[in-house]
């Protein structure tokens, strides 16, 4: 294999044991360069486990890893060398301005004067942080801190950048700038591995995986996710039902025969149907039982579908090693 | 091709500029030891003298006004009342207005002249220890010498049997800042080390930029390095200064070489440096860093000799004094201030002190790899 086609990341069987606990549990996936990789999963599930884990901060308990090609256990150094890492909180020392920040980042990687200079012109100009460069970053709004934060973690040109829910409590603006960047750089070639909890976020991944306790129960792009045969059974399909009386609806939704599985989002309810009842019969069902029936249409799964399908098929299986 | 101080200089430079940025934390954290200097230089005096005093001079006649006059000259007490009953004599001191009271009966004078014993009554207010044992020790030594001086004179030959002249070496007036500032050296030093390094620290855990560090190449060593040098020279500066105030304004003489001081002082900034990591392991937030902080004062202050002497602790304390650093650093300002020590007398303190910062900074590095790196 060439050094081109080498995966970004390579997890094979990774564990982690805290004492009797297993926070990670053989987990494997591969990220290829360029993908922007979205790792999913709900709180206390194993993602910061896992990014320690690939940062070298954390010993294996088992399985190997691999980052930008390198072995993690054999040489922590030299993958933090090559890669950038920005946390939730931004990681900024509010005490300092914009170019202090950058200045000792840039220099913590050991760029010389010359080439700090250079990249501090080119980050200043891609995140339009011009007009702030002598603000101290405590006053700066949260999306700009986010921004200066990149910048500081892309500093000495990483191939390779972790986000650890880069978006928590930033504006819906600065949200969607911060996207637009990362789609820019990703075509430059930069990979990237976003944890989040937005499922709108992670649509926009072109590869997501989903951790659940320590187990990978969800790993592809998101549309090859909500093709699997789990989140969309054979004989089944997907129906958007819009009603003034959501939650009598869905009620009402769950006895009938011919609905699997009913959840309410928004105004709408999102319902697993089989092939044999048609819109038509369906919208009759309802009537009968008094709900009127705005509007009602095939649907694909959203991702949150696919995970919310995936999660309680893992616990099933669970309860049932367990009986 | 590992440097193991990789990051030090950027570190350094950071934590400079932190530094530079909040001047305030800097300058009180300067000027607070100073004050707490000038408050025990010039505010405290151990030695006990002038005791407020309340008399019942029931006799009246010469030989009464001549004990009193001698009591006067003491130094010790200090005669602000006379009263006329027995009621009055327990009254001011129950009242809390006078500490002693002194009784001379109204046959004092008759019997001194009948070569009897006069019985003299000395009330004690025990309430304060030392003023309590100093009134008593005073007391006696004037009856004794006064009853010396009498029998001498009868006998027809006026010369003592064993004549005792103490002589008080290092501190011959007893001054009060000579004993204390040399110990308020050590308090003060570990205060600023110790708080500084845990905060600077602490301060990076709260708003997440230690985690940060973590996964860049610094490396650990240039990490700490890089922090806790520019409190080492705080505190170093810290130690001039006060040494300057100490010679200048308080007139303490330094027996000793200053130079020996500055070099002893090094293996106690290591252990105050060294127990502010082992803190900031510990301490998620400033407030817990601050208390943890204190836990550490606490002994320094009461246990290592700086108030107290060790030598009269009950015998837990007293092992318990050789466990905190300050016991080992105040020993060596004592001794090279007042006592003129040198190297030989002292190595055995530096070299605990190096021995204590080496163990605790193995385990405050433990703990940081187990609890804060890998948490």
């Amino acid at each position: 294999m060439s050094d081109l086609e080498k995966p970004a990341i390579s997890a094979q069987n990774l564990v982690r044991r805290f004492g009797s606990f297993t926070a990670v549990n053989d987990v494997s996936f591969r990220v290829q360069k360029g993908e922007i990789f979205g790792f999913l999963g709900p709180n206390g599930s194993g993602k910061t486990t896992v990014i320690k884990m690939l940062t070298g901060l954390l010993p294996l308990s088992g399985g190997e890893a691999s980052v930008l090609g390198i072995d993690v256990r054999k040489d922590p150094e030299t993958v933090r060398e090559n890669i950038g890492y920005m946390s939730q909180n931004f990681s900024l020392y509010s005490d300092l301005t914009v170019t202090e920040n950058l200045t000792f980042y840039g220099r913590i990687y050991g760029l010389s004067n010359d080439r700090l200079r250079k990249r501090m012109d080119d980050i200043i100009q891609l995140n339009g942080l011009g007009p702030y460069l002598n603000r101290l970053s405590a006053q700066l709004s949260g999306g700009w801190k986010q921004r200066l934060a990149l910048g500081c973690a892309m500093l000495h040109e990483p191939k390779l950048i972790f986000l650890d829910e880069p978006t928590a409590g930033i504006d819906p603006v600065a949200r969607r700038q911060l996207w637009d960047l990362l789609f820019e750089l990703s075509a430059h070639g930069i990979t990237f591995f976003v944890t989040t909890h937005y499922m709108d976020e992670a649509e926009r991944c072109s590869h997501v995986a989903y951790i659940y306790y320590g187990k990978l129960i969800a790993d592809g792009t998101p549309d090859s996710l909500r093709e699997l045969p789990d989140v969309q059974p054979p004989g089944t399909y997907r129906v958007e039902i819009t009603t003034p009386e959501v939650t009598r609806a869905l009620r009402i939704a769950r006895t009938l025969p011919g609905i699997r599985s009913a959840t309410i989002f928004g105004q709408s309810i999102h319902a697993l149907i089989n092939d044999d009842l048609d819109l038509d019969r369906l919208r009759e069902q309802l009537l009968k039982q008094g709900i009127v029936v705005a509007e009602i249409r095939p649907l694909a799964p959203s991702l949150e579908d696919v995970f919310v399908e995936l999660t309680y098929k893992h616990q099933s299986e669970i309860e049932a090693t367990r009986a | 091709m590992l440097n193991p101080f990789r990051g030090f200089s950027a570190v350094f430079y950071k934590e400079a500029l932190h530094v530079r940025r909040d001047f305030g934390t800097l300058f009180f954290s300067l000027i607070i030891p100073l004050l707490q200097m000038f408050l025990l230089g010039f505010g405290i005096d151990t030695n006990i003298r002038q005791i407020n005093t309340v008399v019942y001079n029931a006799d009246g006649r010469r030989e009464s006004r001549e004990l009193l006059d001698r009591l006067r000259n003491s130094d010790t007490f200090h005669l602000v009342r006379f009263v006329e009953s027995d009621h009055d004599l327990t009254d001011a001191i129950v009242s809390g207005k006078c500490r002693v009271g002194i009784k001379i009966p109204v046959d004092y004078s008759d019997k001194l002249l009948h070569q009897m014993s006069a019985q003299v009554l000395v009330l004690i207010d025990g309430s304060d220890s030392s003023v309590a044992g100093q009134a008593i020790n005073v007391t006696t030594a004037i009856g004794l010498d006064e009853s010396l001086q009498r029998v001498l004179a009868t006998s027809g030959n006026p010369t003592f049997a064993v004549d005792m002249r103490p002589k008080i070496l290092f501190n011959p007036d007893s001054r009060s800042p000579n004993f204390f500032l040399p110990g308020l050296t050590a308090i003060l030093l570990l205060n600023v080390t110790t708080f500084l390094t845990a905060f600077s620290i602490v301060r990076e855990k709260e708003r997440g930029t230690l985690e940060q560090l973590f996964v860049t190449p610094v490396r650990p060593m240039g990490l700490l390095l890089g922090k806790l040098l520019p409190y080492l020279m705080i505190g170093f500066f810290e130690l001039c200064m006060i040494l300057v105030f100490m010679r200048f304004i308080f007139s303490v003489p330094i027996h000793g070489s200053v130079l020996l001081l500055a070099l002893l002082s090094l293996p106690y900034i290591f252990v105050s440096l060294s127990l502010g990591i082992l803190i900031s392991s510990k301490a998620n937030s400033q407030a817990e860093a601050m208390q943890l902080a204190f836990l550490t004062i606490l002994p320094s202050i009461f246990f290592s000799g700086y108030i107290f002497p060790r030598e009269t602790m009950p015998k837990f304390f007293y092992v318990l004094s050789y466990f905190v650093p300050a016991t080992y650093f105040i020993d060596i300002t004592r001794g090279i201030i007042l006592r003129g020590a040198g190297w030989v007398h002292l190595w055995t303190d530096a070299v605990a002190l190096f021995f204590m910062g080496t163990m605790l900074l193995v385990i405050a590095a433990r703990r940081f790899q187990n609890k804060v790196i890998m948490a």
